[in-house]
């Protein structure tokens, strides 16, 4: 038995799908095979900006082994509409135009036309004879350049909305909005210590594995159906009907297991295609990316430029933060600055606020949602900010943030009150962690060590629509189906929850994800919301089922339902000792008293996701001649809520610490002066590997969510927030020198270490 | 379109005939016309590993080999590894420390680390992180996956 009085929450079970994944059973997107398959390929622009004058596929359709070629043309245009994806707000008639470019292409590696041949090799030599006349057109890539007067301007009819108004001004400028709270000015009167600093970011891709796949059948009665691999069946779905313009009744989506996503597979980019393609020539067709088309193609998380401002008073208190933040948005409207601006100061309780955000359109991949999306480019400035005040001040980082730290009752600059949180829990689980009361000894070896700390902050969704429906099996095990893809561990945490509420074993439960057909809508495996979301419908889920074998006892054993009672997985009738059973055994008997036993459920839980925060520690050696960082040592904290299965909350953490290392020290998009990604391979791209780390400690710190039955919060999105900065933090311990640009790669250290003396 | 080719093989132990064109990849063949899907495509280029299987007691990336240059080779795939009725030690140490995910690296870290195994039965945490690194894993942050490969040391 674990903490708290669970059985199964806590323990640490083997995954229900493990099994296949190791043998290599598990059926991926791309793994999928169906009689008479074509394959597709897409043809891309090698522009970053140009007028389409027009597209010729007559040679394309004419080579041997092509069934169809489709253009921008073969889809329905559709006007301007807003649609809510789960991790963002989309405009469609973008969705659309990101898909198959109509009229311009905005960002190299922008897809124009798809093609269906008999194999891979065919369709790929026929993209190469498509040809595509281009008007080229000046680009911007760069946030601050994109919002100068005179740059090159990506919609022509895109006009710049400021504070929740539009404007009659065309620029580049998507949207400007201002959050406020008390009297900045005043507050920075009252403050003995501000600092101000500038900081960029480079565009970063989720890197995830698998790269994107689809294939369609658009059968003869008119009936779609997608197998993919998703965050969200049924956000491909509602993608699918609104591109296409068809009904939802006549579209099925398929999740196969999913290669990884982190925000990145929910928009749509090669279904839509496929499925023209499909309904083109009565085959189905599969299509997969390579891996420098999810480089061009797909939706990083944006390159950012910030100016932060904070103020503290000379006892430790901080009294005013504004903030700057101009985000890329890339090709169409809609970075994550909103959520980076909700995110910026949160962890801190901070009387007078003011955050400026900007989205803005540049000459690059749309950006997409990416693990708590838009907040490591705000954390990264406002920690390192935070650091450098505690210095100033002469008091122990951490100290401080404990001292500052928001609580129940905070209110977030962006208008919410905090409930119950674990923001100060986490940062004194650090502050007390063996890791930070150790001493760092100094390196041999001529390089130079520090400690860097920083905290973050990710919203976590508010549950969010989920379904669930049961059917119990004789033998006492229950089949369980889902609708939410699971991305790395969820089946076995949401059917926990199921067995803790009924008595049973993790193990006695099968859960299933299933097709969009087979299960009520489910809002995305997005948003750290499905241990959460889903977890609060498979509780609900075994509510339902106590109150059925209730009723089904009640007939068994001839006794009123309403006096048996369920306790310790086991049900019993009050006034008589021998009418008992547990679960198991009642269900093998239950099908003889009304039938199978079947429940479904579906919640959207009105409560809180429980905002998720995490404080992290990190001891790095540089090397002064070549400018590299090792990591000697990681560890991680963050508030759980309830820990689950606690080795998949420590993977969360482990997996999100490395990719913000990796955002931290090397990732990035690097372009060349035409507007052309030069690293679009893992090679060049570099993401880290087995050897640039060490092992990644964790503690989990857990402050139930009191919006949860079993007080789960999210846990998947806030451990990417804190890296970069509690690593520029560590370089500043162990050379004098700040680094405010991201990546901090060996040439930018080198670099700063050679122009500032450290 | 060229000429396919007949190739023999051992896939897993068993004799395996196939035809390809000279143009087809070995994971080209594995995956689409030999049904083994255990062997992922990440990048297509040999830097990600997912695909990668053992040929001639040799790790390679899969796709950077040619399906006609299998011929006459042993080839050992994820299939060939373990099943789930007698999983291999690494299988089973990958289930018990949480070290996958989403599982698509997963494939190609079991047959490298066998291959590591296979050379170096006691390998040292220094030499299990220098044989991965050509593995990528985007999930995990790779420590449970390190602590299961150095669990199955000698048990394998």
């Amino acid at each position: 038995m674990s903490q708290n009085g669970h059985k199964v929450i806590g323990t640490r079970p083997i995954r229900h799908d493990g099994v296949d994944k190791v043998t290599g059973r598990a059926i991926y997107g791309a793994d999928i095979q169906l009689t008479g398959l074509l394959h597709g390929a897409i043809k891309r622009s090698p522009h970053p900006h140009a007028r389409i004058k027009n597209i010729d596929t007559s040679r394309a359709e004419a080579h041997p082994g092509v069934r169809a070629v489709v253009t921008a043309h073969d889809l329905p245009q559709i006007a301007d509409k807003l649609a809510d994806l789960g991790e963002a707000i989309v405009n469609l008639r973008d969705a659309s135009n990101n898909v198959l470019a109509y009229g311009k292409v905005l960002y190299k590696g922008h897809a124009v036309s798809g093609v269906a041949a008999i194999n891979l090799h065919v369709a790929q030599e026929a993209v190469e004879l498509i040809d595509v006349e281009y008007e080229v057109l000046p680009h911007v890539t760069g946030v601050l350049e994109a919002m100068e007067d005179g740059a090159p301007i990506l919609h022509e009819d895109m006009k710049t909305t400021s504070m929740g108004e539009e404007t009659d001004k065309v620029s580049n400028v998507a949207n400007h909005f201002q959050h406020k709270m008390g009297e900045p000015d005043d507050g920075f009167a009252e403050a003995d210590v501000v600092i101000e600093r500038e900081f960029t970011t480079q565009t970063v891709h989720q890197g995830y594995i698998e790269t994107h796949n689809a294939t369609a059948h658009w059968n003869e009665e008119g009936q779609l159906t997608i197998w993919t691999s998703t965050q969200g069946a049924f956000s491909v779905r509602d993608q699918m009907s609104e591109i296409l313009q068809m009904p939802v009744s006549k579209v099925k989506i398929v999740p196969l297991e999913i290669g990884g996503g982190f925000g990145g597979k929910i928009s749509v980019y090669l279904d839509p295609v496929a499925a023209l393609l499909s309904k083109r020539t009565g085959h189905p067709v599969k299509m997969t990316m390579t891996r420098d088309e999810v480089f061009e193609g797909t939706g990083p998380t944006p390159g950012s430029y910030l100016k932060v401002k904070m103020g503290a008073t000379s006892d430790g208190r901080l009294t005013a933060a504004t903030a700057y933040m101009a985000y890329e948005a890339g090709a169409y409207p809609g970075s994550p600055v909103g959520a980076g601006a909700g995110c910026i100061f949160t962890p801190y309780d901070i009387p007078n606020v003011q955050i400026d955000g900007y989205d803005v359109c540049v000459n690059k991949p749309k950006t997409n949602a990416y693990r708590a999306p838009g907040a490591t480019n705000a954390a990264y400035a406002t920690e390192t900010v935070v650091d450098e005040i505690s210095e100033k001040l002469g008091v122990d980082p951490l100290e401080f943030r404990v001292k500052n730290g928001a609580k129940e009752g905070t209110r977030r600059a962006d208008g919410p009150v905090h409930p119950r949180i674990g923001c100060i829990e986490t940062t004194e689980a650090a502050l007390n962690s063996e890791h930070y009361r150790s001493s760092l000894a100094k390196s041999g070896n001529g390089k130079v060590r520090g400690r860097g700390v920083a905290s973050g902050y990710w919203f976590n969704f508010n549950g969010g629509r989920s379904a669930i429906s049961v059917s119990i099996n004789p033998d006492g095990t229950i089949n369980m189906l889902e609708g939410s893809t699971d991305i790395g561990g969820t089946r076995a945490s949401i059917a926990m929850q199921l067995a803790e509420t009924i008595g049973l074993e993790a193990t006695d439960i099968k859960p299933y994800v299933v097709d969009t057909d087979s299960i009520g809508y489910t809002d995305v495996t997005g948003g750290s919301r499905t241990t959460f979301g889903t977890g609060y419908a498979a509780h609900a889920t075994g509510q339902a089922l106590i109150r059925e074998m209730k009723e089904r006892a009640s007939k068994l054993w001839d006794v009123p339902a309403d006096a048996i009672d369920f306790e310790d997985g086991v049900f019993s009738y009050r006034d008589d000792a021998e009418k008992r059973g547990s679960f198991k055994e009642l269900a093998s008997q239950a099908g003889d008293a009304g039938g199978p036993v079947v429940a479904q459920v579906s919640t959207n839980p009105d409560g809180s996701g429980g905002g998720a925060f995490a404080t992290h520690v990190v001891d790095v050696e540089i090397d002064r001649e070549t400018g590299k960082v090792d990591i000697l040592r990681y560890t991680a904290v963050q508030d759980a809520g309830t820990a689950i299965h606690p080795s998949y909350v420590e993977g969360q953490m482990q997996g999100g610490v490395v990719q913000g290392i990796g955002w931290g020290l090397n990732e990035e998009y690097i372009y060349n002066d035409e507007g052309s990604m030069t690293n679009a391979s893992f090679l060049d791209y570099r993401m880290p590997t087995t050897l640039d780390l060490p092992m990644i400690e964790t503690i989990i710190v857990e402050v139930p969510n009191e919006s949860h039955p079993y007080g789960v919060r999210g846990v998947g999105e806030v451990p990417i927030v804190p890296p970069p900065a509690a690593l520029a933090n560590a370089i500043y311990d162990a050379t004098g020198v700040r680094l405010r640009d991201l990546p901090m790669s060996p040439p930018r250290v080198q670099k700063a270490l050679a122009e500032n003396g450290g | 379109m060229s000429k396919k080719v007949h190739v023999q093989t051992t896939i897993n132990g068993e004799a395996v005939d196939f035809l390809c064109e000279p143009r087809n990849s070995l994971l080209e063949v594995l995956r689409d016309d030999l049904d083994l899907t255990g062997a992922k495509e990440g990048c297509n280029n040999g830097n990600c590993g997912a695909c990668n299987v053992i040929m001639d007691g040799r790790l390679v990336n899969s796709c950077c080999v040619l399906g006609v240059e299998a011929d006459g080779c042993e080839i050992t795939t994820i299939e060939g590894i373990g099943s789930a009725a007698n999983l291999h030690p690494l299988q089973q140490k990958f289930l018990e420390h949480a070290a996958l995910q989403c599982g698509i690296c997963t494939p190609g870290f079991i047959v490298s680390a066998k291959a590591l195994l296979d050379e170096n039965p006691n390998p040292s945490e220094d030499e299990v992180r220098y044989w991965l690194a050509g593995n990528l894993c985007r999930c995990t942050g790779y420590d449970k996956i390190v602590r299961a490969v150095l669990d199955a040391r000698n048990g394998a």
